[in-house]
């Protein structure tokens, strides 16, 4: 049997990457699992491919092959109303939500010298905002039922600064801020709300252009060969990214019973790069 | 939850108390266990350590459980005594994959009016032990090229605190010692990380010394004085969590879920962890 048996989990972000493994290894271990995602296909700003609506699609069949049952919307993280929507209509059908993964998220890059303020002001929406806009209608449906987990995804760069990414490392400290604060505020009414702060991980976020040009600023079209030695070297264990299941690995753990007194925390499945910081 | 069927591990302070919770679930799932403890008390803290009893108590449930057990009186201090341990556990075992450095004291002083020695054995026993402790294992599994090592710190090597600044200046000091180990030791397969408790149910907080420390003004006072006085430290609101609430976390971080973390402080703090920047 598995840990989360007759849980309702919540995935933002779901249609692929981190989101789609965590919310597949929810439904493995006996959860009912709603993803919502924009599947835009293309954000402004972001120079990477967003996730597509087949991509969703494919996430509810592998959710359903689990012998789960899985809900998916299409919301984007920036709007409250969207939001607000989405998740009335998946606690309608869930009765209720036991865990929610706030998980969606963007990286861009560039220097704060030249950053354009559209590339500031998407970040902060989709990153800080997005998260906010996830937990907002959620908690007091948790509240209400007294109890709930909500892990949201930061980076070891909502720990340290970082160069040509400081617009996404001020979304990840603004999100864990907004993550020990809500602790505090639901700790005594059986909420845990907590962080994960991964290094690079295996994901379309990593495996782009743009990605391979910002840790080999020194070749014209760097490919993924030329960019892993680069990713590697980021990272303390002798691995260019952790896998989004090692990722998951903590997002469940966070989640369960066996975390039932930590809240308000910092979780890092970071290849070690947190053993160079508090 | 993850099984240790194979593995071997060490346990220090393993008499009673978070020690015996975690010789225990290793037990039930799986692990061979190598254990020690001290077997007289010190003048410097102000309630009575573990004897032999208490160690055999835990050997018999942990062989109940199904382990083969080694154990012996051992102090974290004493080098040879550690040294010996691990040398004679790999003989009959065959390898250490686990180490568990949990042997601790608590006592009482302002800073102003502590002695050299409350000083002193406080960081000999929960400093430089963890030290010797780690060191003892560390050629071992870098040399198979696996380990996992667990240190015992605490929430208060986030902060400061009064009255026990000898305990807290240790428990930092952990801290810096299983980051600086977990770098050293990150090409050779072996994660190195600790976890942070809150007050934890056992006989280092349930002593008169300590009641009176958190009731200062009261000549007389009952068990729910107590429990209220603890409950006022931490966000989730009870006053302490069960050693097995630690378990949960030690297993977590030796088991393969945890590969890519090391270097880490996971807080099992009831949230108070909520107010720190860590």
């Amino acid at each position: 049997m598995g840990r989360f048996e007759g849980r309702k989990v919540l995935v933002t972000g779901g249609a692929r990457g981190q989101g789609r493994n965590h919310a597949l290894r929810f439904a493995r271990e006996g959860a009912d699992v709603a993803v919502i995602d924009s599947v835009a296909g293309e954000i402004e700003t972001v120079p990477y491919p967003i996730a597509e609506p087949e991509d969703l699609d494919r996430t509810v069949e592998l959710i359903e092959a689990e012998g789960r049952s899985a809900l998916a919307e299409v919301a984007d993280v920036r709007s409250a109303e969207q939001m607000d929507g989405a998740v009335a209509r998946i606690a309608e059908r869930f009765g209720r939500i036991d865990v929610l993964v706030v998980n969606a998220g963007i990286c861009t890059f560039g220097p704060i010298e030249s950053m354009d303020r559209d590339l500031w002001q998407t970040m902060i929406d989709v990153n800080l905002t997005g998260a906010f806009n996830s937990v907002r209608p959620v908690v007091p449906l948790m509240l209400e039922h007294g109890f709930g987990r909500i892990v949201a995804t930061s980076s070891m760069a909502g720990r340290a600064g970082w160069e040509n990414i400081g617009h996404y490392a001020a979304s990840k400290w603004g999100l864990i801020g907004m993550v020990k604060s809500l602790a505090l505020e639901v700790a005594d009414r059986g909420v845990t709300a907590n962080v994960i702060c991964p290094s690079s991980v295996n994901t379309p976020m990593m495996h782009n252009d743009s990605s391979y040009r910002l840790f080999r600023p020194d070749l014209e079209n760097p490919t993924m060969e030329d960019a892993l030695p680069a990713f590697q070297s980021v990272n303390v264990l002798p691995v260019p990214y952790a896998e989004t299941d090692d990722i998951s690995d903590a997002v469940l753990f966070l989640a369960s019973e066996e975390a039932r007194y930590i809240t308000g925390a910092t979780l890092s499945p970071s290849t070690g790069v947190n053993a160079r910081n508090v | 939850m993850a099984s240790f069927e194979g593995r071997t591990a060490l346990i220090t302070g393993a008499g009673r108390g978070q020690g015996r919770s975690h010789a225990l679930r290793f037990a039930e799932r799986g692990a061979d266990l190598i254990l020690c403890d001290i077997d007289s008390d010190l003048d410097t803290v102000p309630y009575g350590l573990s004897r032999r009893s208490d160690l055999d108590e835990t050997v018999e449930l942990a062989e109940a459980a199904g382990a083969r057990v080694m154990a012996r009186v051992a102090d974290v201090r004493d080098t040879a005594a550690l040294d010996g341990l691990v040398a004679d556990g790999i003989d009959s075992f065959g390898k250490i994959d686990i180490a568990v450095a949990n042997a601790g004291i608590a006592g009482i002083s302002t800073v102003a009016e502590m002695s050299d020695e409350a000083w002193g054995n406080m960081i000999d026993i929960n400093l430089s032990g963890v030290f010797k402790t780690l060191r003892a294992v560390t050629p071992h599994m870098a040399g198979r090229g696996y380990g996992r090592m667990i240190a015992t710190s605490s929430i208060v090597a986030r902060q400061g605190s009064p009255n026990i600044g000898h305990y807290v200046a240790a428990k930092w000091g952990v801290l810096g010692l299983v980051k600086s180990l977990a770098l050293e030791m990150a090409e050779n397969g072996v994660t190195v990380n600790a976890v942070c408790p809150t007050s934890v149910d056992t006989a280092m907080i349930q002593n008169e010394a300590f009641r009176d420390l958190f009731l200062p003004d009261r000549d007389e006072y009952t068990l729910e004085d107590v429990e209220r006085a603890y409950t006022e430290l931490n966000p989730i609101p009870i006053p302490w969590v069960q050693p097995e609430d630690i378990s949960d976390a030690v297993l977590f971080l030796a088991s393969d879920e945890a590969r890519f973390i090391t270097g880490e402080a996971v807080p099992v703090a009831l949230g108070w962890n909520a107010r720190t920047a860590a």
